[in-house]
């Protein structure tokens, strides 16, 4: 029996990790991709007050959560049966459209959009922000901190509290907008919508542009036939705080279009042995394994999914990126996985518009924000687009409103099969007999799952928050011979 | 002269404290030309080796965030410590055990069975559940040990200093920081830096008549005054058991403080704290009514230790044994 030693180095790391296993020619025998952490929030707030929920469930991850503030109180209002007056909706989706345009900006300058803006075979220590910076201008960095920064600001102005927001509560929100503030947020919300514009710039001119890059988002190589979900509004249009589920085939065909609470009809988790992460699935379909098509049940919640999964986006930029989009990639639904980081940047545009919208909607200054709620708290989903998939909070309590049982399924978790599979293609793909691997090559792997802007903090409701990520490759004798590792 | 070298690391946390130390904005320029940052995953590649290869005591300064839930947790605390001179647990997780301590009122296998068993959404026929190392065809695959319990940091290894705060808020991060700066003497080990002496309710704008009151609200229950004590009027705010320094955001977002910042100065039980501050509000000398009044507190144990369970006297739920 051949044993893999695996460093003790390794395991003192938490992180997600993927191994590479070779076969005596050196080719990929198998590639596994593992999430090392779980916290276990959906026990231990049984006994809780529902209530609290949308306090304690932020701390499942610093980076989304407003997201989880969100999905939660809406939950509460559904385990209370009680409606939120429209200033409170208005709010609510008004801190959680900053948060967006917040979140998909540090995705795509931080994150995800060095392999593009860099490229792929830049050294890795250009591979950064900086090297960003540096290829689209100075001008760029010192934009993105005031973006982050005036996001951050309209957060704390409705939620109390920038990172770990708390004034949504059952029946509406606890602090009223006041003309001031809301005249500090207009100032906020036009700088989102410039900088949203001037980031459609960066993708034209720095990725459409260029040849090769497209060339690489069309290939086999990043590409995935699978089912696509995303909320919509009452026009099928994308919506990120409030709709119906909907789902279409991988021919773009609307499969299931469901009410958040039937979601148990509709999904199911898969357990492996091999990692504390579940994953989700087509329960009509079936589990199938990791495989693609749509006689498996792996479907995707990204940004791109959103896009495949609704038939426009509400507000007048947004739509027209969104179809040029199409038409560019030759046509709906588009499977190609790392055009997934174009669709972000669609809707970071529809975020800021949004934003803007609902600040100048003057109901959002009514003091009238809470409904006291009257009925005998039971059961309640709560859901919201979290920017990497639907969140999903479910609740049963007793006739006090304390927690019986507790259900999460969060945005990455949707997309945890895909990911395994993609990044499981673009071994097999890359790694080629005899040749040499580089640290291209490993990156490359690494982009297979970095579209999908992981959190494994929100997946494992765990963390850590953002995704450091390891990546060994073993040979058939069990010696490592290659480790790669990231910090975000 | 070379300059001090700053390493940041999480553990078992949510990601928020880095989110805060970045939110210092133009200040962490200052921070990056002070010091030479050696360690820090989220926003450097990672060196974990580097750490190894470091002479014992060579880092000048850690800032830990994260409680310790699992064995690569605890792996990671002890070489750190040995690595610093000065290591500081940084927020509530790790001076405390915050939100994931809570955790520490269920069990490890109650954890466990529900996620992958028991939950509604779980579909597992064969009963598989994740195995720290577990055989493919190709090789072993590895996952660390999930522990029974949550701990502190101090909890597992000595910790110099105590920031405290979920997140800590980012002008106390800068006043601590600006200290080490300029060189400012240290404080005696073991103290809480980056906070205030006092409780929360002291930067609470809020109006305290100290009133008795005859029962308790939840937050959804009523619409507070916003400009009278909230628990003046029946909800329970942890502001008196509370140590100073966030700026009482919450309480001025008209929510009721949760206790983030820890106990206050000389205080070892922050829960304890707050019952006996509850004693003091209550209308009522009959045992009886004060036992139904008392009643009306929905979970107290998740209440009063909702960010300090591991680091408090309950530590942790204890295991009914029977003769």
């Amino acid at each position: 029996m051949r044993t893999i030693t695996i460093d003790p180095i390794t395991r003192l790391e938490g992180h997600g990790k993927i191994t590479i296993f070779l076969n005596d020619d050196g080719e990929v025998a198998n590639c596994y991709f593992q999430v090392p952490e779980l916290r276990g929030f959906e026990q231990f707030c049984v006994g809780r007050p529902v209530e609290e929920m949308p306090r304690i469930t932020t701390r499942i991850c610093g980076v989304c959560p407003e997201a989880h503030h969100m999905a939660s109180v809406k939950a509460c209002d559904a385990v209370y049966h009680v409606e939120p007056p429209p200033a409170a909706k208005k709010l609510r989706e008004l801190l959680y459209s900053a948060f967006f345009v917040s979140d998909h900006t540090l995705h795509f300058y931080a994150l995800g959009g060095p392999d593009f803006v860099v490229g792929p075979d830049a050294p890795p220590a250009e591979r950064n922000i900086l090297g960003v910076i540096r290829k689209v201008g100075l001008e760029a960095g010192s934009k993105v901190i005031e973006l982050r920064k005036r996001a951050g600001r309209t957060v704390a102005l409705i939620g109390g509290k920038y990172v770990h927001p708390v004034t949504a509560l059952p029946g509406g929100m606890a602090k009223p907008l006041t003309r001031e503030e809301r005249d500090e947020i207009l100032g906020h919300t036009d700088y989102f919508v410039e900088f949203a514009k001037f980031t459609l710039g960066v993708i034209e001119n720095v990725v459409l542009k260029n040849p090769a890059y497209v060339d690489m988002i069309l290939s086999d190589t990043f590409t995935h036939r699978t089912y696509s979900m995303g909320t919509v509004d009452a026009n099928n249009k994308v919506n990120f705080y409030d709709g119906m589920i909907r789902v279409v085939d991988p021919d773009g065909k609307e499969f299931v279009k469901f009410h958040p609470k039937d979601y148990l009809e509709v999904l199911g988790e898969h357990v492996e042995p091999w990692s504390y992460l579940k994953f989700p699935f087509l329960k009509k379909v079936g589990w199938k394994g990791f495989v693609d098509g749509k006689d498996s049940g792996v479907y995707r919640a990204t940004p791109l999914s959103r896009l495949n999964a609704a038939d426009g986006m509400a507000t007048p930029l947004a739509q027209q990126e969104y179809e040029r989009m199409y038409s560019t990639l030759g046509g709906k639904p588009v499977h190609h996985t790392l055009a997934t980081h174009w669709a972000r940047v669609i809707e970071l545009v529809y975020a800021a518009e949004r934003a803007a919208e609902l600040a100048r909607d003057e109901e959002i200054l009514s003091d009238k924000i809470r409904n006291i709620p009257t009925a005998t708290p039971d059961e309640g989903v709560g859901c919201v687009e979290a920017p990497r998939g639907t969140l999903y909070h479910h609740y049963v309590t007793d006739e006090r409103g304390l927690l019986r049982r507790v259900n999460l399924i969060v945005g990455t978790t949707n997309n945890h099969a895909s990911i395994a599979m993609s990044i499981r293609k673009a071994a097999f793909g890359l790694i080629k007999r005899g040749a040499e691997i580089t640290d291209g090559v490993l990156n490359r792997i690494e982009m297979a799952f970095r579209a999908y802007d992981p959190c494994f903090a929100c997946a494992t409701h765990s963390l850590p928050g953002a995704m450091p990520l390891e990546v060994e490759v073993i040979d058939s004798d069990g010696t490592r011979i290659a480790v790669r590792r990231r910090g975000c | 002269m070379s300059k001090p070298k700053l390493a940041l690391y999480w553990a078992a946390s949510c990601g928020g404290c880095e989110i805060a130390v970045l939110d210092v904005e133009e200040k962490i320029l200052d921070v990056a030309a002070f010091f030479d940052i050696v360690f820090w995953p989220c926003a450097m590649d990672f060196k974990y080796k580097d750490v190894q290869a470091m002479e014992d005591g060579s880092i000048d300064l850690c800032l830990f965030n994260g409680a310790i839930r699992t064995s690569e947790n605890e792996a990671m605390a002890r070489l750190l410590r040995r690595k610093s001179k000065v290591l500081v647990a940084f927020g509530s997780c790790a001076t405390e055990g915050c939100i994931p301590g809570l955790a520490n009122l269920t069990t490890k296998e109650e954890i466990l069975d529900w996620v992958y068993h028991r939950s509604p959404s779980t579909v597992n026929e064969n009963g598989v559940r994740p195995q720290p190392r577990f055989h493919v065809p190709e090789g072993e695959l590895e996952i660390p040990e999930f522990y029974e319990e949550v701990r502190t940091l101090a909890q597992v290894v000595p910790v110099d200093y105590f920031i405290p705060g979920c997140p800590p808020q980012a002008p106390q991060i800068v006043n601590v920081l600006s200290a080490i700066m300029a060189g400012a003497p240290l404080p005696p080990p073991g103290s809480v830096i980056g906070a205030g002496e006092k409780t929360c309710c002291d930067e609470c704008g809020r109006k305290r008549e100290e009133k008795r009151i005859k029962r308790f609200y939840r937050p959804w229950e009523i619409v507070p005054d916003p400009n009278q004590c909230l628990l003046d009027q029946g909800i329970i705010c942890l502001g008196p058991a509370t140590r100073s320094g966030c700026g009482a955001l919450c309480v001025k977002a008209n929510m009721p403080c949760r206790g983030c910042y820890g106990p206050p100065p000389n205080v070892m039980d922050q829960g304890a704290k707050m019952i006996s501050a509850l004693a003091s509000v209550i209308d009522s000398q009959d045992p009886e009514e004060v036992q139904r009044i008392l009643d009306q507190i929905a979970d107290p144990a998740g209440t009063l230790y909702r960010f300090s369970v591991p680091a408090s006297l309950l530590h942790r739920k204890r295991t009914q044994v029977t003769a």
